[in-house]
């Protein structure tokens, strides 16, 4: 009754708003239906269905899975530029970076447990665990960013507790940067494969995160404002994109940092020629997914003259840095698959279990469903939040004339 | 009231069912205590794996021929492996060829599970289900495997695979599951009876002779002495695993 009258309250914001609002739950619910029946399906007859297989062990969903979670770290960047480095204009932004966190946290994992061999033993994962091992570090991360966002966001929006919001956001950001460290390291401590195995993949997954999330929240943001017909203050505009091309060329920089430390090494040649030269798929998708359309092309929008003035603009290069992170998490999680392991330098190798040869990867459907529902399920958390609570960036026109120095 | 009071005709049934099942629990429990008491130099089951042993394997390459291929197929028949080497199914043990790029000098062998004292499927594994056994045995705990796969990830002997579909007609001494990750366990069932790993076995009979398995730990054994007699490589001993698996005459 109570849920009833609430809607029935909030339709007199306009009977449009609330059918788009509805439609929006729609259409999420049905990704995310797909996807639990894709989970279903694979849960029965085993990931036979899938394209992965015991050369690619992690796939499309992990590719899916692992942008969402980064870019999560990343989102809650925006928050705690406001609560931690006191920026006004980034603390009217904090609620909606908080809640975004929370949501593709929320998608990401999903898919990775969905894609879990066993998903009926998750209580086994969060019940025995092996200090050794970071991916038992990351659910704990995981588990206490959700607790921790969910706090900050409470000191953020109740008025009681507001005080208390720098020392969470602190906190907060610190489990963050701690969180993606985690990810990043997933990779980086696997010391056998040769597209791994390096120091370089915590400090690159930050820097990753931080771009990735920042244009997530501009994405959305400028959704939410064209929905509401509100217009975003071109000082504002300005920082954003600032601050965004900033993240940018400095995942392009640890990007050009860890090849150039390969090409160094004579024993990682052939993996960086398979990845820069003649790898196919992930050559293509490294240059021109990773490289130009999530890297360069974003650049050039971001500084060309019109960018100041034009959201749209902005809103399209944001848009790109997230196709070109999932151009990213392709090559970086399959490409390093595909690429065979060495067991014998010096010597050509073959076998029955496919030593020696390029892997070969071709994603199922099954796959695809999988990995939309995180994004779906990222989306309809955003969607009925920003429906019920607060979430929408408000400026104080005082907050934008100091955003304008 | 009623609902509480014991029917005499059911509970006459219960202890009819309760005998007939103990008698069937025995007769199922006999062959097992009979053949346990027959294996002389087995490691009792309630007796822990002992960290004074350590399981090893000793391969020579030049005895290992190019064409044979009966320890993959002894293994798949002990194991309740298909034997199938498309891309989603387990192989346990492979045969490896192997072309020096500088000389051209071939070699053939057999690659399976090192047995690594330092092993990284276990250190990266986030349940504790990869373990290694006190006596120096990978393997992986069926109960508390979630099929993460990131112990296949971190092996840098590709020795891991993956079950992708539901299993059918297992061999009872060794459990498998759709949805668990599994490798080669030095045929533990076996080893714990004072056996010979299945390949090992196969590999004598062939009259090769190119695997020979043993504690590394006790002097006295074959393999002792020839790893302290012959040059013996480990794969990738960059990595500092101390395999349990060795080679001779690569």
């Amino acid at each position: 009754m109570a849920i009833k009258s609430y809607f029935e309250a909030t339709s007199a914001y306009g009977g449009a708003k609330s059918k788009l609002f509805w439609s929006l739950l729609a259409l999420g619910g049905v990704v995310v239906l797909g996807t639990l029946y894709a989970f279903f399906t694979l849960e029965h007859h085993g990931h036979i269905l899938t394209g992965m297989n015991n050369q690619i062990v992690w796939g499309l969903p992990h590719v899916f899975a692992v942008f969402l979670i980064v870019a999560a770290s990343g989102v809650l960047n925006v928050a705690s530029i406001g609560s931690v480095f006191g920026k006004k204009m980034y603390k009217a932004r904090a609620p909606l970076s908080g809640l975004l966190a929370i949501a593709m946290l929320a998608g990401g994992l999903a898919v990775l447990v969905l894609d879990l061999g066993r998903p009926d033993r998750l209580i086994v994962a969060m019940t025995h665990y092996n200090f050794k091992s970071i991916f038992a570090w990351n659910m704990l991360f995981y588990n206490g960013f959700f607790a921790i966002v969910g706090l900050y966001l409470l000191t953020l929006m109740s008025r009681g507790l507001k005080q208390w919001s720098k020392p969470v956001g602190l906190l907060a950001f610190l489990w963050r940067l701690a969180l993606t460290t985690a990810t990043g390291s997933i990779f980086g401590f696997l010391v056998a494969r040769a597209g791994y195995n390096s120091a370089l993949y915590a400090p690159m997954f930050i820097i990753y995160s931080f771009g990735y999330g920042l244009a997530a929240f501009i994405v959305v943001q400028s959704v939410m404002y064209k929905w509401n017909n509100i217009e975003v203050d071109v000082a504002i505009l300005a920082r954003l994109k600032n601050l965004l091309a900033v993240f940018i060329a400095a995942g392009l920089y640890f990007t050009t940092i860890l090849h150039l430390t390969n090409l160094y090494f004579a024993k990682q040649w052939d993996y960086e020629r398979f990845i820069l030269l003649d790898g196919g798929i992930y050559t293509t998708l490294f240059w021109l997914g990773q490289v130009f359309i999530g890297g360069i092309l974003p650049l050039l929008l971001l500084f060309s003259p019109s960018a100041k003035k034009n959201p749209a603009l902005v809103f399209f290069a944001a848009l790109l840095v997230v196709i070109g992170g999932h151009a990213q998490m392709y090559v970086t999680i399959i490409g390093g698959q595909a690429f065979p392991l060495n067991l014998f330098p010096g010597f050509a190798q073959s076998s029955s279990f496919y030593d020696g040869v390029i892997h070969s990867y071709s994603p199922s459907g099954w796959e695809l469903m999988l990995g939309l529902g995180g994004i779906a399920i990222a989306f309809l958390i955003t969607t009925v939040a920003v429906h019920v609570l607060k979430f929408i960036p408000e400026d104080d026109f005082k907050d934008i004339e100091l955003a304008k120095h | 009231m009623s609902e509480h009071q014991i029917n005499p005709s059911a509970d006459q049934d219960r202890r009819d069912f309760l005998k007939t099942s103990a008698g069937l629990a025995g007769l199922a429990l006999a062959p097992g205590v009979l053949l346990y008491g027959a294996t002389a130099y087995g490691r009792p089951a309630d007796e822990p794996a002992s960290s004074k042993v350590r399981w090893g394997m000793l391969i020579d390459t030049t005895k290992c021929s190019s064409g044979c291929n009966d320890c993959v197929t002894a293994c798949n028949t002990e194991n309740g492996l298909s034997g199938k080497t498309g891309p989603q199914d387990s192989q346990w043990i492979r045969k490896v060829h192997i072309k020096n790029l500088q000389n051209g000098v071939e070699h053939d062998l057999p690659m399976m599970c090192q047995h690594c004292e330092n092993p990284p499927c276990v250190d990266v594994c986030p349940t504790g289900a990869s373990f290694k056994r006190a006596d120096g045995i990978v393997l992986v705990d069926r109960h508390i495997c979630i099929g993460c796969r990131y112990c296949m990830m971190a092996c840098p002997y590709k020795a891991r695979s993956f079950v992708h579909e539901p299993l059918h007609d297992q061999v009872p001494d060794v459990p498998r599951g759709k949805g668990c990750v599994e490798a080669c366990t030095f045929c533990v069932q076996r080893v714990d009876k004072d056996e010979q790993p299945a390949c090992v076995e196969a590999c004598d009979k062939a009259q090769h002779g190119a695997m020979l398995f043993g504690d590394l730990n006790d002097p006295s054994s074959a393999i002792a002495k020839a790893v302290k007699t012959y040059t013996s490589t480990e794969v990738r001993a960059d990595l500092g695993l101390n395999t349990g698996v060795r080679y001779q005459g690569i």
